[in-house]
């Protein structure tokens, strides 16, 4: 999957901005962003009778992160790790973390189809996953790398809520043209072609971008902007694919 | 099992890493290769493979007389195919070795080429490293100067696989201005010192776009960045490739910047990076 935490983060923003519970689980070992993004880097896990408690990114404590960066001892340490490791703290995140009541658990994995994949989908097995949400950049080479997501999906049963095609097109802030940078529709046509519903295009946005880099809250900071509209929409299209199910 | 107290003033420490280091594999240069270079980056999605394949066309632009390869090692996301034109099932020499597939001159080998396009790899560790090795040691490079190796994204079995199995003669790490991408591009730093591998310096990546329309420039993904980190870890930004549209038009159609339009500033960037690194590579023995 191409760059999904930015998503991830921005869909638990707007969850969560709609007063629903949600917890965000990083399974990108080796490369932890989202405590960056959620602005919760120097937090550390603390255990309780239930298990591990999750760090909340809000005061409301709607939004719980769990990620191998509040474990390291300094968050920027590499992790270099083969498989099987990894494989076993995922376990543990799904199995020893208190969550709590949660509406919603999303799960931010890093790109590609192995171990952390594997060890995401056996472990979540049990506890009946909605589906998996791909996020591509229009570009051939990003688009080739999610045909191969899809078919992992399917091969292990994970349904697909659709597609979101990210860095779809970039308007220049000063004379308003757009150029299509990483190109467009790469992701509207790989869902057409292979008959997964296409959730939505978000435009590169630099002050997205700026805002997760300082761990800022783009809703709250953006609420008026194309982009935030553009996240708000596919939101909501992936709230409403889980509930289908249910 | 005994425990052993060891020698008067070896520490413990000591003693751990010898008896670790007895159980890796030994390191064996690939056979006609004299130099190793591997492109990595920490983070996906920064534009690895673009500049694996601008660098190595790079370094064989800026010097014919180098015979010069390509190993994609992405083998969950194997970009090289698309990137360079490349694509069909590799022939098999006598010897029963692959035989790379060759555009612009340059010898490339990849997973792609050895699996169908839609197919994921859903591999664990030990599948990962017998590709790797095969990859590594069942191709028939012939004698190349410089063989560039496009790494995946983060710093796992991959990783291990390749600096344990090959010396490397340096790493040139990738990464976008941004902290997060730079982050984890120091994640990918760290892990090649902690592999004896000598980092060569970073690539500032999509580090500035020009409007075609207007010429504003625009830091999309932040500014500057990769200089600080470079500073930090006591290495040197060899390059700063700006965001435009020319790289991702010609890289989807499989003609990278440095042969399809060389004379861009674009093209010129990956020429000067590519210079860079070939300087701070060793000289090599004849």
């Amino acid at each position: 999957m191409v760059s999904p935490g930015e998503q991830e983060v921005k869909i638990t923003g707007t969850a969560a901005w709609r007063l629903r519970k949600v917890g965000i689980l990083d399974v990108d070992l080796c490369g932890p962003s989202i405590p960056h993004m959620l602005n919760v880097r120097s937090k550390h896990v603390h255990q309780c009778d239930a298990g591990w408690v999750p760090v909340y990114a809000n005061p409301e404590q709607t939004i719980a992160v769990m990620s191998i960066g509040f474990l390291l001892e300094n968050p920027d340490d590499a992790v270099v790790w083969r498989g099987p490791k990894k494989t076993a703290l995922i376990k543990q995140f799904v199995s020893d973390v208190a969550w709590g009541e949660l509406d919603y658990l999303i799960v931010d994995t890093p790109p590609g189809t192995s171990d952390e994949h594997l060890a995401v989908v056996e472990s979540l097995r049990g506890h009946g996953v909605e589906g998996a949400v791909l996020v591509t950049t229009p570009q051939a080479v990003s688009t080739g790398d999610v045909r191969r997501e899809i078919t992992f999906c399917k091969k292990t049963g994970l349904r697909i809520l659709g597609i979101v095609e990210n860095m779809s097109g970039f308007a220049c802030p000063h004379c308003s043209e757009c150029t299509n940078i990483f190109s467009k529709g790469g992701g509207e046509e790989l869902a057409k072609q292979t008959g997964v519903p296409f959730l939505g295009c978000v435009p590169l946005d630099p002050q997205l971008s700026s805002s997760l880099e300082e761990g800022g809250d783009f809703i709250q900071a953006f609420p008026l902007s194309a982009t935030f509209s553009a996240i708000n929409k596919i939101a909501q299209k992936v709230m409403s694919g889980a509930a289908v199910r249910r | 099992m005994f425990i052993s107290s060891g020698p008067a003033g070896q520490s413990a420490q000591e003693r751990q890493r010898q008896h670790m280091a007895r159980g890796l594999p030994k390191q064996k240069p690939i056979l006609g290769v004299k130099q190793v270079v591997v492109v990595a980056s920490g983070k996906g999605g920064v534009g690895k493979s673009t500049t694996a394949v601008n660098l190595a066309l790079g370094i064989a632009a800026n010097d014919s007389s180098k015979s010069v390869g390509l190993l994609d090692a992405d083998i969950y996301g194997p970009s090289i195919p698309k990137l360079m034109n490349l694509r069909g099932n590799p022939e098999l020499t006598d010897k029963n070795l692959m035989r790379p597939l060759v555009n612009y001159g340059v010898l490339c080998m990849s997973m792609g080429f050895l699996v169908e396009e839609t197919a994921p790899i859903v591999w664990r560790g030990l599948m990962v490293m017998s590709a790797i090795e095969r990859l590594l040691r069942q191709v028939e490079w012939g004698q190349l100067d410089y063989l560039v190796i496009d790494m995946p994204p983060g710093t796992g079995d991959v990783q291990l696989s390749i600096t344990q199995n090959i010396p490397i003669s340096g790493a040139v790490i990738v990464s976008t201005p941004q902290d997060i991408a730079l982050l984890d591009a120091r994640r990918g730093a760290e892990m090649f010192r902690k592999v004896n591998v000598p980092v060569l310096g970073l690539v500032q990546n999509m580090s500035v776009f020009h409007c075609p329309n207007c010429n504003h420039k625009t830091h999309i993904f932040g500014e500057d960045g990769a200089t600080e980190l470079a500073n930090s870890l006591g290495v040197e930004v060899l390059g700063d490739i700006p965001l435009h549209i020319n790289i991702r038009e010609m890289s989807d159609k499989g003609q990278p910047v440095v042969v399809s339009k060389p004379d861009s500033p674009e093209a010129k960037a990956y020429l000067k990076v590519a210079a860079q690194v070939v300087k701070r590579l060793p000289a090599p023995s004849a």
